[in-house]
């Protein structure tokens, strides 16, 4: 198959603490011969900070994104952008379906690109790399190259909110299952818990124990996500969101401490599941900048020694 | 108000469960007032009649908002509604009344994390979470919002670093926060900045875009 390339956003936390995510992100779609260009000059996609000022500019900001990849890429095909962040694909989306829709703010935006000399003809399409993982590469060639497959871990996927809300453009916004596929595809067992789109508190917005808004409610529902994932047997959950891993991840010994329960939970980045299950060096998928991570070796239910994944 | 009796404000009685250990009873204990509204819209003559029509305009398909059927699976869904002082639900109830002042003074838009769940749920499609951006909007502009509540700041930190740089950096907008918000943040949580530090994950070089001026000019573009 031809390798494709991808255009790739990476966001503002992706200097941040989101770092891994973009690494791992990079290793993964090079093994599985797919590459990731990013996009150059891309500016802020305005989050959700921008629309509580201005919605306009909001639109305006990922417009810009928008225009400069189509910019990039030749030709009368589809452009895809790929947002690794689920904050920036939501804004980027949204900005996407406000530019597509015949309405005066569409043309007012278009006009506005065009004095800055970009043009947004509809080829750029916003795409999550989950949604190029399953949809494009496909499952069976990452079932193919899995070199070292992860039998009996348990993970719980955790999707946090914008990623399938307000859009459900490639998975269900109640009970999204495209992660758990994903797991499955790498020989590890999915674990069905209900607070998987469930907020975390993390988004700048909540705030989150770090930024401090309120740091009662951030805690409480982090707390209530990570005791349900135990609860179920997870050895171990991923997320696609820097914000929710930083949050979920950082505060496990302050909530040990609030409610009196302690917690250890490994939070990590699905990409980096997938590249270890390939094969790529931990470094490389940038491990060594996660907290609790570890994974367990254990012998499927079944063979002889196995564990019941209920046990 | 000086600051220590703000913080001690957004302490005990924002930031837990409202039904609880309430110090008044009745809903007017479960608003947190960094300035109290004075006159509450308890009478006709207070509501203005047109806001429902004036956030309808503002957000795309607000005029849905009329069709709310008041079933409350908003407040049920929204993982924060105990920590709002008017839930979802009334504050539709409360905009569709006219209730300007109230809803505009409200915690509410501001306790919103943009989870999306109530737009998703809602039987009649209200886009609820647009609904709190605009009333975010309007607050800002006519400065009813919490002065010194951390998303409001959070808000105009980001949006001031976006203009001049194009792109924001975590640990600058923190530091900015704090230092406007709660600076004995700033030593509580020294011990997980030198965590992400020694881990690489904390940006310390504020990164900025090449073509800034480009920016400026389509944001003074699309407004014009």
């Amino acid at each position: 198959m031809m390798a494709t390339t991808y255009t790739y956003y990476p966001g503002c936390s992706a200097g941040g603490v989101g770092r891994a995510f973009t690494e791992s992100l990079y290793a993964v779609f090079e093994r599985l011969g797919a590459g990731l260009e990013e996009l150059e000059d891309w500016n802020c996609c305005g989050a959700t900070a921008w629309p509580s000022v201005d919605q306009r500019q909001a639109y305006a900001l990922s417009a810009r994104n928008l225009a400069l990849a189509e910019d990039r890429v030749p030709g009368p095909g589809p452009v895809d952008l790929v947002a690794s962040c689920t904050g920036c694909y939501r804004a980027l989306l949204k900005a996407q379906k406000a530019l597509e829709a015949a309405t005066p703010t569409s043309v007012r935006l278009r006009d506005a690109l065009a004095a800055i000399g970009l043009e947004f003809t509809g080829r750029a399409r916003v795409r999550h790399p989950v949604d190029i993982l399953l949809n494009e590469i496909g499952l069976d060639r990452i079932r193919e190259a899995v070199v070292r497959p992860l039998t009996g871990v348990r993970v719980a996927s955790y999707y946090g909110c914008q990623l399938v809300r307000p859009f459900a453009t490639f998975d269900d916004s109640r009970n999204p299952t495209s992660m758990d596929r994903l797991v499955e595809a790498v020989g590890a067992e999915p674990v069905d818990w209900p607070l998987k789109a469930r907020c975390c508190g993390g988004s700048c917005y909540c705030g989150g124990p770090v930024i401090g808004a309120m740091p009662e409610a951030t805690m409480q529902l982090s707390y209530a996500l990570l005791r349900e994932a135990s609860k179920r047997g997870a050895d171990v959950v991923v997320t696609i969101c820097p914000l929710c891993e930083f949050n979920l991840e950082g505060f496990q010994d302050r909530m040990a401490k609030r409610f009196g329960h302690p917690l250890d939970m490994p939070i990590g980045f699905i990409t980096q599941l997938i590249g270890l299950a390939l094969g790529i060096d931990e470094r490389a998928l940038g491990i060594h900048r996660l907290l609790h991570w570890r994974l367990p070796e254990r012998v499927p239910a079944g063979e002889e020694g196995g564990v019941h994944a209920r046990a | 108000m000086p600051v220590e009796s703000v913080l001690a404000t957004r302490d005990h009685e924002v930031d837990r469960p409202s039904g609880r250990s309430s110090p008044r009873s009745g809903n007017h204990g479960k608003r947190t007032r960094w300035r109290p509204v004075k006159d509450q819209s308890k009478f006709e003559a207070q509501l203005d009649p047109g806001f429902a029509a004036e956030i309808a305009a503002e957000v795309e398909g607000g005029e849905l908002l009329h069709q709310c059927i008041q079933c409350g699976t908003c407040s049920s869904v929204c993982p924060l509604s105990a920590y709002m002082d008017l839930t979802p639900r009334r504050l539709i109830a409360m905009t569709r009344a006219g209730a300007r002042d109230d809803v505009l003074h409200s915690m509410t838009p501001w306790v919103c994390a943009s989870c999306y769940a109530c737009t998703v749920e809602c039987p009649k499609r209200v886009p609820i979470t647009e609904i709190m951006h605009a009333l975010r909007r309007i607050s800002l502009r006519e400065r009813t919002y919490p002065r010194r509540f951390t998303t409001p700041v959070m808000t105009k930190a980001f949006v001031d670093m976006i203009h001049d740089r194009g792109r924001s950096t975590e640990s600058w907008i923190s530091l900015k926060l704090y230092l406007r918000t709660n600076p004995a943040l700033l030593v509580k949580n020294a011990g997980i900045a030198g965590r992400l530090f020694r881990q690489g994950r904390l940006g310390i070089t504020r990164a900025r875009i090449r073509w800034r001026d480009d920016l400026r000019t389509l944001l003074e573009a699309v407004s014009a």
